[in-house]
Formats: C-alpha cells, sequence, structure tokens
C-alpha cells in the first residue's frame, strides 16, 4: 500500500509539470494584454505602460517566465495579480470559504436528493414512480445552470420579492439574523446547483443499484426472511455505492472550483468568480494558479478515489 | 474671429448679460470641455461659481445605510494604481483630492480652502506657477494632521517612474512642488502650463497620507499595507475590502464637514452584468445606486416602469465615432500594412468621404440603439444635443450621396456596386462585438449597399480589438482594415491631450508599436501647426479658439467621422440624492449624498 501511494505520487510529478507548462504556453499565446485598459487610457503616457511590462516581466521569452513561475511557485511564491497587485495565494484564500459553503452545500443538497431517489427507483423500475423520477432527471440535466437561475431569480426576487439574487459576503448582522441572511441568499444559488448535479448523480444510483438488487445474494437474503428494508439498507446499497463514492469523489475538485455560471449570475464571491474575472482582465498571474490549483486537486482525488475504491471493494488490491 | 467672439462672449458674462451656465453651453457646443471654459472665464476675471449642493442632516438615529452595486468589482484601493473608474470611485470613499470638477465645469474646493485665481493670488500672470491654500484642521483618518507635507509627497510619489503609477500622466510634468507653509503649497511648470488644474484635482488628485506611504515610494509601491486597508480624509472610514468582490466602510465622525456624511455605513458590491445590476437597483430595489448602466434604453425604461427607481444621465466627452483609414491596410511597406506614408485606394478620393458621411444615419442610430444614453453629433469633441450650436450639422442623405458619387465618376457596374478606374468601391468596416456596435454596423452597412458601396462586416472579440499586443493584427491600433468603429474616452478635462490624436508625429506605425495614438493616420500641416501653438498658449481665449479650430480641420476632412457623443447612466433607487458630474467621478461629491424621506 505504502509502496503504490509512493509510486502514484512519483507519477503525479511529470504530469502535474506537463500540466502546468501546457497552462502556462497557452495562456502566454493567448491574445490579449493585461494593461489593454490602460491602452485605451488617454491620461496614461505609453511609457508608462511599457515599464510596467517589463517590470512585470512580460516581454521576456516564454520558457523562461515559465521557469521563473515555476521556481517562485516552488518556494510557494504564487506572484501577484497584475489587476489588484496584492499575491494570488491571498486573493485565492479569501474566496475558498465562500465557495465551500455553496459549492458544498449544492452538493449535499444533490445527494440528499439523489440517493433516496436513486434507490426507491431501481427497487420498482419502471414503476409511476420511476417514470416521474426518470422524466424530472432528464429536465434537470438537460436545462443549463443560467437558465434556472434566471427563472428562480425571475419568481422569487422579482416577482414574489423573497430572496436577493446579489450574494453578498459581509453582512451587517449578527446573531440568528446573519445565520438567516447566510442561509436566505444561497437558496438560490444552492438549489441551482445541487438539482442539475442531483438529476445526474440520480441516474447513477438508479443504475448501480439496479445492477446489485438482481443478484442472487439478495435473493438470498429475501430468502432467509429478512426484512425488505434491512435488504435494501444492508445488502443493497452498500454495494451499489461503490461506484457512486468514486464519482463523488471525482466531483470534489469542483467543488473548490467553484461554479463560474452561477457565481457570475448570483454573484458569489467564489473561485469561479475570481476565475472569470481574472480571465477577462488578462490577469495571467490569477488564471495560472487558479487552474494549476484545480489541476493538483483532481490528480489528488483521482488517487484517493482509487484508495477508497480498494477500501470499499477489498477485492481490488494494490499493487 | 472666432476669438474676438469669445472675448465678446466673456464680457457678456462678467457684465451679467450671459449667464455663466450658457456661456458654458455655448462652448460645450464649439467642442471644448466645460472644465476648459470654466478656467477661461476664471483667467478673465469672471470668479469660479460657487458650486451648493443640497443636503439634509441625517435624523437622530441615523442615516442608515447605503449599498451601491458596480458591474465591474473593484480590484485596488490605491487611487494612484487605479486604472478604471470602478477603482476610483471605490477609492473617492476614503481618498480625497484638493478639488473636483463640477457638472459645468467649476472646480469645487474639497481639500483645498480655496480655488487659487488671479485675485486670491493664487495664479501668476507668467502661467508658471500655481499656490494652493489647504483646509484647516483637516484629519488623516488615524487622528495624524493632514499638511502640505503630504501634498508634496502625492507629487513625489506618482512622478516616480518606479512606483509605476498611473497617475503618472498628470504630475511628471509638473516642475517642482514645494511646501510655503503647513497649509499652502505652490506648484512650479518648466514651461508656461494654461490648464493647470491636472495634478492633485479629480480622480488622480486624490491625496494619500505621506506617514503610511513614505517607506513605499518606488520599486517597493506594491508592499505598502495601507494600499488595501485605506487611511484617508474622507467622509467614510474603512471597514473591510475583498479584491473583486466588496468594500465596506463607516461614518467618519470627525469628517472635516460638519454634519456630513449622511450614512452610518456604505456598501460597494461588484460583479455581475449590467442589465442585473440595473434590476437590482430598479425593480427589486436591493441596492440604492447602479454605476454605469451601459444597458439598452429600452430595457431601462421598462424598469423604471416599475417606479422603484430612475435612471440620470449626465453629459461626457465620450464619443464614438468611425475612422476612415488613411494609410492602404492592403499593401505592406517595411514589414507593416498601412503604413503611414501609403493612401488608402478609395477614401483618398474625398468624394468618397463625402458620401459615406451623408450615410451614417446618426439620427436613427442614437434613436434606436442608444436612447437617452447618447446624442447625435457631427463633432469630435463633444456635442451634447440641447446645446447643440447652429453652425455644425449632420445629414442622412443617400441620395444626395449617390449624386456625389455619381459626379465624381463612381459609376454603377451590373452588380449594383460602383467604381472608378476598374477599382470598385468595396471595404471590410470593423469593430468590436457589442451588440449595440454590431447593429450599429448593419445600419450603415444598409445605407451603403443603396448608394452602391458594399462594406463587408467585420467584428473583433473587445479584449482582443483594445489590447495593446504587438502581434496581433487585429487590434484596433493595428488597424489593418478600412474603417473600424470604437469609442474614444476624454479622461481629461483639458482637450490637448485629447486632440493630440490626430497630430502627426503621434501616428501608430511598427516602430512604436502601434502605441501612437493617431490610429487613422490622419496627418494634417496645419493641425499640426495649430496643435504646437495651442501647447504654448498662454491667454485661454485664444488657446479655445484655436481647439475649436483643430476640431474643424478634423471633421470637415471625413476621415473621422464622429457618431454619438455618449452620456453617463446612473440607476438610483427613489429617495437617494446625488450630484454627478460628467467630468469627474461618480462618487466625487459622495459626502452630501443623503436620503428624502
Amino acid at each position: 500500500m505504502g509502496n503504490y501511494l509512493l509510486r502514484r505520487l512519483a507519477i503525479a510529478i511529470p504530469s502535474l509539470l506537463g500540466i502546468s507548462l501546457i497552462l502556462f504556453v497557452l495562456l502566454a499565446l493567448a491574445p490579449g494584454d493585461p494593461f489593454g485598459e490602460l491602452a485605451s487610457n488617454p491620461n496614461i503616457p505609453p511609457e508608462v505602460r511599457e515599464a510596467l511590462r517589463v517590470k512585470f516581466g512580460l516581454d521576456d521569452p516564454i520558457l523562461i517566465r515559465y521557469l521563473h513561475w515555476l521556481v517562485a511557485m516552488l518556494h510557494g511564491d504564487w506572484g501577484f495579480s497584475f489587476a489588484s497587485r496584492i499575491d494570488v495565494d491571498q486573493l485565492i484564500l479569501q474566496r475558498v470559504p465562500t465557495t465551500l459553503y455553496v459549492v458544498g452545500s449544492s452538493q449535499l443538497l444533490a445527494l440528499a436528493v439523489a440517493l433516496p431517489v436513486g434507490v426507491l427507483a431501481a427497487m420498482r423500475p419502471y414503476s409511476v414512480f420511476d417514470q416521474i423520477a426518470n422524466t424530472f432527471a432528464f429536465i434537470g440535466f438537460s436545462l443549463p445552470t443560467f437558465f434556472t437561475g434566471l427563472l428562480l431569480i425571475l419568481i422569487f426576487s422579482v416577482n414574489l420579492g423573497w430572496l436577493p439574487f446579489v450574494y453578498r459576503a459581509d453582512i451587517n448582522a449578527s446573531g440568528w439574523q446573519w445565520v438567516w441572511e447566510y442561509i436566505k441568499q444561497a437558496i438560490m444559488p444552492v438549489t441551482v446547483l445541487g438539482l442539475f448535479q442531483a438529476a445526474s448523480y440520480t441516474r447513477y444510483v438508479r443504475s448501480a443499484v439496479l445492477d446489485v438488487i438482481r443478484l442472487d445474494y439478495v435473493t438470498t437474503a429475501r430468502a432467509k426472511g429478512i426484512g425488505e428494508r434491512k435488504v435494501i439498507v444492508k445488502h443493497v446499497v452498500r454495494n451499489a455505492l461503490i461506484p457512486v463514492v468514486t464519482l463523488v469523489a471525482l466531483q470534489m475538485p469542483s467543488v473548490f472550483g467553484g461554479a463560474i455560471v452561477t457565481d457570475q449570475i448570483f454573484r458569489v464571491p467564489g473561485i469561479g468568480s475570481l476565475l472569470i474575472s481574472a480571465i477577462l482582465a488578462n490577469d495571467t498571474p490569477v488564471i495560472m494558479a487558479v487552474t494549476f490549483v484545480f489541476a493538483c486537486l483532481v490528480i489528488l482525488f483521482n488517487l484517493l478515489a482509487d484508495i477508497i475504491y480498494g477500501w470499499l471493494d477489498p477485492r481490488i488490491s494494490f499493487r | 474671429m472666432i476669438e474676438r467672439e469669445l472675448r465678446n462672449q466673456i464680457a457678456d458674462v462678467r457684465a451679467g448679460r450671459l449667464s455663466r451656465r450658457s456661456f458654458v453651453q455655448n462652448m460645450v457646443a464649439l467642442g471644448l470641455t466645460a472644465p476648459m471654459a470654466g478656467v477661461m472665464l476664471t483667467q478673465s476675471g469672471v470668479a469660479m461659481a460657487e458650486t451648493a449642493f443640497p443636503y439634509k442632516e441625517p435624523p437622530k438615529a441615523g442615516g442608515g445605510a447605503v449599498r451601491l452595486l458596480l458591474w465591474q468589482a473593484p480590484t485596488l484601493l490605491n487611487p494612484h494604481f487605479a486604472v478604471g473608474t470602478k477603482d476610483q470611485e471605490a477609492c473617492r470613499l476614503f481618498y480625497e483630492p484638493l478639488a473636483g470638477w463640477d457638472q459645468d465645469g467649476n472646480l469645487v474646493p474639497i481639500l483645498a480652502a480655496e480655488i487659487p485665481t488671479k485675485e486670491n493670488d493664487g495664479l501668476k500672470e507668467d502661467g508658471l506657477s500655481v499656490v494652493w491654500k489647504l483646509k484647516q484642521g483637516v484629519k488623516w483618518h488615524d487622528g495624524t494632521p493632514f499638511t502640505a507635507d503630504d501634498v508634496v509627497f502625492n507629487w513625489e510619489y506618482a512622478k516616480n517612474p518606479e512606483t509605476s503609477a498611473v497617475s503618472i500622466g498628470s504630475y511628471k510634468d509638473v516642475r517642482l512642488v514645494e511646501k510655503v507653509d503647513d497649509h499652502t503649497v505652490r506648484m512650479t511648470f518648466a514651461e508656461p502650463t494654461p490648464f493647470w488644474a491636472d495634478a492633485f484635482v479629480s480622480a488622480y488628485g486624490q491625496i494619500i497620507p505621506k506617514h503610511l506611504f513614505a517607506e513605499f515610494i518606488g520599486g517597493k509601491s506594491r508592499e505598502a499595507p495601507a494600499n488595501l486597508k485605506p487611511v484617508g480624509t474622507g467622509p467614510y472610514l474603512f471597514a473591510d475590502f475583498k479584491p473583486g468582490d466588496t468594500v465596506l466602510g463607516k461614518r467618519n465622525p470627525s469628517y472635516h464637514v460638519a454634519g456630513r456624511p449622511y450614512f452610518d455605513t456604505i456598501e460597494m458590491k461588484g460583479g455581475g452584468d449590467a442589465v442585473s445590476a440595473a434590476r437590482a437597483v430598479l425593480q427589486t430595489g436591493e441596492y440604492d445606486y447602479g454605476w454605469n448602466m451601459q444597458v439598452e434604453d429600452e430595457i431601462l425604461q421598462k424598469l423604471e416602469n416599475g417606479g422603484q427607481g430612475k435612471v440620470s444621465f449626465v453629459p461626457t466627452g465620450n464619443i464614438e465615432f468611425i475612422g476612415l483609414n488613411f494609410s492602404d491596410p492592403n499593401v505592406e511597406v517595411e514589414g507593416q500594412r498601412a503604413y503611414y506614408k501609403t493612401r488608402h485606394p478609395l477614401f483618398s478620393d474625398p468624394a468618397v468621404r463625402a458620401a459615406i458621411n451623408l450615410l451614417i444615419d446618426r439620427a436613427s442610430v442614437q434613436k434606436f440603439i442608444y436612447g437617452r444614453a447618447g446624442n447625435a453629433t457631427a463633432n469630435f469633441l463633444n456635442n451634447p444635443e440641447r446645446f447643440r450650436s447652429k453652425s455644425t450639422s449632420f445629414e442622412f442623405n443617400i441620395e444626395k450621396a449617390n449624386q456625389i458619387l455619381e459626379t465624381a465618376g463612381w459609376k454603377k457596374g451590373s452588380d449594383g456596386i460602383r467604381a472608378k478606374d476598374g477599382k470598385p468601391l468595396r471595404f471590410v468596416f470593423q469593430t468590436s462585438i457589442n451588440s449595440p456596435r454590431q447593429k450599429n454596423q448593419a445600419i450603415i452597412k444598409q445605407a451603403c449597399q443603396k448608394a452602391g458601396i458594399d462594406v463587408e462586416l467585420k467584428s473583433v472579440v473587445g479584449s482582443v480589438f483594445f489590447s495593446s499586443d504587438t502581434a496581433n493584427a487585429d487590434t484596433y491600433s493595428h488597424f489593418y482594415c478600412d474603417a473600424e468603429m470604437f469609442q474614444t474616452t476624454m479622461t481629461q478635462p483639458d482637450p490637448q491631450f485629447f486632440m493630440n490624436q490626430f497630430v502627426s508625429t503621434e501616428v501608430a506605425t511598427k516602430e512604436n508599436k502601434w502605441q501612437g495614438r493617431n490610429i487613422s493616420r490622419w496627418q494634417n500641416k496645419e493641425y499640426d501647426e495649430v496643435f504646437k501653438q495651442a501647447q504654448h498658449e498662454l491667454d485661454a481665449v485664444k488657446r479655445a479658439a484655436m481647439y475649436i479650430k483643430l476640431n474643424d480641420l478634423v471633421v470637415d476632412d471625413h476621415y473621422i467621422l464622429p457618431e454619438n457623443n455618449r452620456l453617463r447612466a446612473t440607476a438610483l433607487k427613489k429617495g437617494l440624492v446625488m450630484h454627478e458630474s460628467g467630468w469627474d467621478n461618480d462618487l466625487w461629491q459622495i459626502a452630501n449624498w443623503y436620503r428624502e424621506s
């Protein structure tokens, strides 16, 4: 097991290097310029713009810039944002709590919906309940989040006036009111993200349970006279969950990565909105850092998923 | 001639026969800015008007919270680094300049005790020095008194190229700023400077405290903790800042103007898009103020109908225009296309330019695309419709355009496209991707078709079009295209820098990495001469006459076709009173904002 872990981590290093090189070169070759805004501002002489380019090292060859970045990154220096002139790690850390709160709750909501619905649907395949669940699942993942988001805003903010549609990270209240305000403003983004995710989870859970429920040992358990409830919970679901757990583990990086579309619609100050505004401003150090962190998380959770898989199913061994 | 007229008008103002406001309006119609008109009056011995801002003291229980929504989020809080207006607006909560510009071009003192004039010995006859008297008893938020040292420091800080301040343009030409006493500062220029009210005024004039920034001048400027935690003299104390998201402030109880500000707390939220920001102010009322409503007027009107709030428009100097390429974008000379010594094969014929000018339906573009947020204009320098003078005009006339082309020898072929000497009247017209611009392009294409001109439309993503990327041929400054449309913003209230974008020495070339400001490559000897004279003309009236002349030279040659003078739109929730100005930031008078009960 220890050996396996070491080997996996060793393999991860070249892939991370490769990913970072590709990201860096792509960003360097992409059109656009972090000082574009300066260019259209006649108050700023071109010399200043040039000086800034030189100061921020934008005129060096790509490979040299990459090496500079890599060395700095290994020393824990993530660079600084061109737009706000502060360190990138600080900028990202500021966004983490909000992202975890919003995207994390939406994942929990997704699981809370998908598990019972998927299992019930699989227990009675092609029943009325299954049909309805299927229909909703299909509608759920066919509707893009920007559409459902705007729809909810139209209904709950504009027409009914119940919920705010601008997310505020600093709420001017204390005690229960603070908690309530926080929940209230997160309802819409969490619902939009959660139901979208739940739709696809439901399909996975249903098919996983269907695979297991017809196996001989389930029939044996039933024949022994164990209650239906116990059969489902102890014998079926536990085994059926193996692929679902892997799937959820692989979804985890996106919890950190945030949700770009919903962040934008509801003005949630998460990592997704940081990434999109950095892209719009051509703020390369920020784009680079966010995408690289994302790549690291994908690799890490991949490894984690493999390990969990082996733990859930002892037949799999690590070699 | 123009000069004599100007002098007569000023005499009328002095004698009280002409109101100050109508004088300013006349000047604006001639293509000057309101601040320049204000300076002209001051120099001629007419004192600046005292601008009064209506204000109501907050109720005993406090003024409550005010919430501002910007669809671009502020990313930094140091006014000397504030590139975009979003950052400047955020800085204005905490920092203040010596003076700001009001809507009519009057200089309004903020940290200054009075505006320098000849009468109070603030201005010298030779135009070489200005003396600012500072307001007494002003304190920084941390209790340190505000003095002349702070003002001197800001000049040293900004002009140092190592600091890489974006405000450098306002300070680098000031030769010396010295302290006369604790509350008096003298500014000396290397050359006679007719427009002195640039340094220490308005957005880039916001003063930062010496005691917190002195160590961080030059290369270390990025490391100053106060870049993110501002300590200013302004009406609000810093509470919290999340870059790219929110700025929070609370009332400064010891603000230097008694009874102000009104609100207990202020919140500035950024991000999202303009339409939903308009919705949050005008429809749901979640926010009190919506910044820069670049939303189609039709939508704004619909939202306003709910009665929750209204949109207010203020004139600016920004102009949307079409530039025809002076040079030939299809021939490569010295490793670059559109080389300034070449001539465009079609547009070098004045008849073609005159015809295109007649084919731009400015009135319809304004009516159907920009609505209240724009005024159709024929002047390059701004010209709001209600102030329009009778001497400038534009026309939309397909028949006349056809006639001009016919007379000039451009004959229609079998495909309906005119041609002369085997050259068909066909050109490519580019702009950035932005829905009103694409509609605008289509209107022009349609009209040109009716006159036998074939226009091919091209649109480029904004982030590419407006970038300074030397490797990308699609930027607006490369101008490897026949015609293009974009907006030029007028960030300085003085036209000198604005008008240098048509000087021959400023043409964009490969050598200056296409950073020259003369993008259409238009060159005119007379223009260069007059521009040079205007740079050193001390007499404000003569100088004004020269700029009017420059404007006419550009516009009459039809290479530059002004189309629409933009207005700045702001969404306000019912009851909130702000004091806006097109020549300064929206928040320039944030201390005087209040809520009507």
